[in-house]
């Protein structure tokens, strides 16, 4: 790439170079575009063909990134409003310091009088944000409490935490050549000859930083697909095989295929003898997983199974990539688990177009964690839930989501004062289940600060100081793919402009960490910090980094061989064995199985015959689309015009029998919740499935307390139950619920 | 001048979007017009669990197959954000020639 990341127009204008995160929401995927700004505007994007992974591509989010910058709705200046008046628009604006005259004495006051703990910070997922959340919390106010509250944890946290325990390695990623600056065409790499995109569709969700499109890439130079998935995508449809399974079955499915690779000796033997501990009692359970009984649990034909098993442990290399379906289930640690001791016992990880493995440590995670040393081991201790959920507070530097809102709600084993709600919308239906118990929960709060760029029903509903961000075209920052945990880009995000008087979390944590616990804060500027994270690891300040664009640090494969993934330099696992735990010595301690095993979803045609008779559909749901990151952009008219309304999807032979055409307004209904959406007829679902969207509010609605932009009527997450996890505390039955459905006149539940 | 047109190898076109969004920024459009529309074909079953399903992006009558930029030496904006590079710009004759190459699902649109 050019030096040159600012240029100068002869119109006037000017063009900076940076690589995306956000706001606008989404992961950090860092594409690579030029911005330009005239007149303050700003007036064009283009993707920058000189981005090694992306080569100038943008998605619609981006390509009406203008439009959000300039959005009328946009909120650029903090605001206050009076705790007694939370969700009426009775905001005043002010100015920084006002929101600092208010929140400063009121955290100095809750820490004497309370103890630091009763002040909570909120995060969500993906965001930049991510980043800097945890830094809020334990450097800038001094909590210990950080909480995503979304049930079971169950985004990203449970399959990063399964991999430390059972691989004791970074995040696992498909290796699709992203660490090379020339792709595809470096010798070192290797064309997976295929990929197993599992409860996952990359083209749209981006995950974690992996650019979706990559996988076209891939198919195009000859790749092959399998989807394993409840519904048949597009990708399905251009997949050499499909799984098209009962929604939350999957770790039956993954058990299956173990069982077919191992009891036909079709594994990597000289892997599993040198680099896998339990392979025999591994072997033993997979015998209760036979593919006649799994094609009956998860509606997979048997030979479907079996064709599959092969390919996956036969054709090398085949990388697996699994997705938020393992976090949304309560059998996902399982699930993980059978998924990392596939891909190891078919030789398919850490080898070259195999599965990639992160070092033990993160790129640029040091000072990350040398946040927590603000904290006292006292205070530490009394994280929500670390103590009676101990892998969630092994792996997680967070509280436990659910317990989070039964403290909230009992006030036990303290009570909680104060809410930082940073970068999550918590009441519409994107994380926390049960949403009007959150809303109620809340409501207690002494003070609650948000940080967003526009209202939202959670700002609207609960906020009483409202601090404007940035989005990401005007700050300066860096994008790191998996929040650092397997790097394959770490890309220089360049302020282009500024809009009105925001702050970016970082400046947020700065300003607020100065006035509060200045020794955790020795940096003038964003980018001395930045320099001084970049400096020790890559040798480079901000600005070198601004100059280079984009850095990929150098992939070495087999590590395990090498001593590259363990602390103390020898070779093998950075594990309680040193090798992959097919049989995990964690799981045992906490209490659970050691090896994976399958269980039934909580509410289904099995575990809950009544009430399924009731609720005869089984609901799954949260397929992205191209349009939105979650919650976010529903008030871009661009892309509304895209998707104007959530959608379900139902089986036009399932359709029909419940009276609903294409286009009908449909409400679903369970024990626990109800919601409003358009009705979508295709044959890629099961008759006996469907499925809905999630993240949908209406912001062209009165925003005002009850209606709150109209968060209750298309909000599948009142059906999604409290606290229905895994045995260690980790996933939620997101994905697999039950349901039945109407049709209604119109999408507003009052109607 | 040698006449040009749009090419697009639609077997990798993953509804994205993009192309239309990135039109539309360079042709100022409002809602509800586009300079280039995906159409769905499916998805259908061809045989059973087996889907035909298609999109495939198709320039209207607004389309001026961004004659400024390619005047500044630039490709078409659809072109240059497709996210899966299905797209292609270039004179009919070497268009003809690369849907040969590329072999099935291709389509040459002249605006
Ligand atoms: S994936 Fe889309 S939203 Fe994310 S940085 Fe790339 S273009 Fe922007
Ligand atoms: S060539 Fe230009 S004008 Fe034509 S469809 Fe593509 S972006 Fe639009
Ligand atoms: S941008 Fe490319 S992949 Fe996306 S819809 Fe248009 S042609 Fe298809």
């Amino acid at each position: 790439m050019k030096n040159e990341w600012k240029s100068q127009n002869s119109d006037g204008s000017y063009t900076v170079r940076t690589c995306g995160w956000s706001p606008p929401g989404e992961h950090p995927v860092g594409c690579g575009m030029r911005l330009t700004v005239k007149d303050g505007r700003l007036v064009d994007v283009e993707g920058d063909e000189e981005h090694p992974i992306t080569n100038g591509r943008l998605c619609v989010r981006c390509l009406s990134l203008p439009e959000y910058v300039h959005h009328p709705k946009r909120i650029t200046t903090p605001m206050k409003r009076d705790p007694k008046d939370r969700g009426k628009d009775t905001w005043t604006p002010i100015s920084w310091d006002e929101a600092w005259d208010i929140i400063i004495p009121k955290i100095n006051q809750l820490k004497a009088d309370h103890g630091a703990e009763s002040i909570i910070v909120f995060g969500g997922t993906g965001r930049e944000a991510c980043l800097y959340y945890y830094p809020l919390a334990f450097a800038s106010i001094g909590t210990p409490n950080v909480s995503q509250p979304i049930s079971g944890w169950s985004c990203y946290g449970p399959r990063c935490a399964i991999t430390d325990f059972i691989l004791g390695a970074g995040y696992p990623e498909i290796d699709f050549a992203g660490n090379y600056p020339d792709r595809y065409d470096n010798p070192a790499f290797t064309l997976p000859k295929y990929v197993v995109t599992w409860g996952k569709n990359p083209l749209f969700s981006n995950p974690d930083g992996f650019f979706g499109h990559s996988i076209i890439d891939m198919m195009k130079r000859g790749t092959k697909i399998i989807c394993i998935d409840p519904r048949v995508t597009w990708l399905g449809a251009h997949a050499e095989h499909v799984c098209q399974l009962r929604p939350g079955t999957d770790a039956a499915l993954a058990l299956g295929f173990l069982n077919v690779i191992i009891n036909e000796e079709l594994y990597d033997k000289e892997f599993v003898e040198k680099w896998c501990y339990g392979f025999e009692e591994l072997k033993e359970r997979v015998q209760q997983y036979p593919p006649k009984k799994v094609a009956e649990i998860t509606w997979v034909s048997e030979e479907t199974i079996v064709t599959v098993a092969r390919i996956m442990a036969q054709e090398k290399p085949t990388s697996i990539q699994w997705g938020l379906a393992v976090d949304m289930n309560p059998n996902g640690v399982q699930l993980g688990h059978s998924i990392l001791a596939l891909t190891a016992i078919t030789g398919n990880l850490d080898v070259p177009g195999g599965l990639t493995l992160g070092p033990p440590s993160s790129l640029l995670g040091k000072w990350r964690m040398e946040t927590r040393r603000n904290l006292s081991e006292e205070l530490w201790d009394k994280r929500l839930g670390a103590k009676t959920w101990p892998a969630v507070g092994a792996a997680m530097a967070t509280t436990h989501p659910d317990e989070t809102l039964d403290t909230l709600e009992s006030g036990k084993p303290y009570k909680l004062r104060m809410a930082w709600i940073n970068s999550t919308n918590v009441l519409a239906p994107s994380s926390a289940v049960q949403p009007q118990r959150w809303y109620n929960a809340l409501k207690k709060m002494e003070l609650i600060v948000a940080q967003d760029l526009f209202h939202n029903p959670t700002t609207m509903a609960l906020a009483d100081i409202f601090l404007p961000l940035p989005t990401f075209a005007e700050h300066n920052g860096v994008v790191i793919t998996n929040y650092g945990r397997n790097a394959i880009t770490l890309g220089a995000m360049n302020e282009a402009l500024r809009v009105g008087d925001t702050k970016s979390d970082l400046e947020v944590c700065m300003e607020l960490g100065k006035r509060l616990h200045p020794d955790m804060w020795p940096f003038e500027t964003v980018q001395d910090f930045f320099t001084n994270q970049l400096q020790p690891e890559l040798g480079i300040d901000f600005e070198g980094l601004s100059e280079l664009g984009v850095y990929q640090p150098e992939y070495t494969y087999k590590k395990y061989e090498k001593g590259l993934l363990r602390v103390d330099g020898e070779p093998g696992f950075n594990t309680v064995t040193g090798l992959v735990e097919l049989k995990s010595t964690l799981f045992e301690n906490w209490g659970d199985d050691a090896l994976p095993y399958y269980q039934e979803p909580p509410y289904g045609p099995l575990s809950s015959p009544e009430l399924f008779s009731e609720y005869p559909l089984i609901l799954t749901s949260g397929a992205r689309k191209p349009t939105s990151f979650h919650s976010e952009h529903r008030q871009i008219a661009t892309l509304r015009e895209i998707d104007p309304y959530p959608v379900v999807e139902f089986h036009p032979e399932t359709a029909a029998k419940l009276g609903i055409g294409e286009g009908d307004w449909v409400e679903l209904e369970n024990m626990l919740g109800r919601c409003r959406m358009v009705a979508h007829l295709t044959a890629t679902i099961h008759p006996k499935v469907c499925h809905a969207v999630h993240g949908w509010w209406y912001p062209e609605q009165d925003g005002e307390a009850p209606n709150l932009f109209g968060v209750w009527d298309a909000n599948l997450n009142t059906m999604i139950p409290h606290k229905t996890i895994g045995k260690l505390g980790f996933g939620a039955p997101y994905k697999q619920m039950i349901c039945k459905a109407k049709r209604v006149e119109s999408s507003s539940i009052k109607d | 001048m040698e006449r040009h047109g749009l090419l697009i190898n639609y077997q990798f076109c993953s509804g994205c979007h993009s192309c239309e969004v990135a039109c539309k920024n360079v042709l100022k459009l409002p809602r509800g017009k586009w300079g280039i529309k995906l159409l769905e074909n499916g998805p259908w079953e061809v045989t059973p669990g087996k889907f035909e399903w298609d999109y495939v992006p198709t320039p209207t009558q607004l389309c001026d197959l961004c004659a400024d930029r390619v005047a500044a030496g630039k490709k078409p904006s659809c072109v240059h954000h497709c996210l899966s590079q299905c797209m292609e710009y270039a004179p009919l004759d070497q268009l003809a020639n690369r849907a040969a190459e590329l072999g099935h699902k291709t389509a040459i649109f002249i605006p």
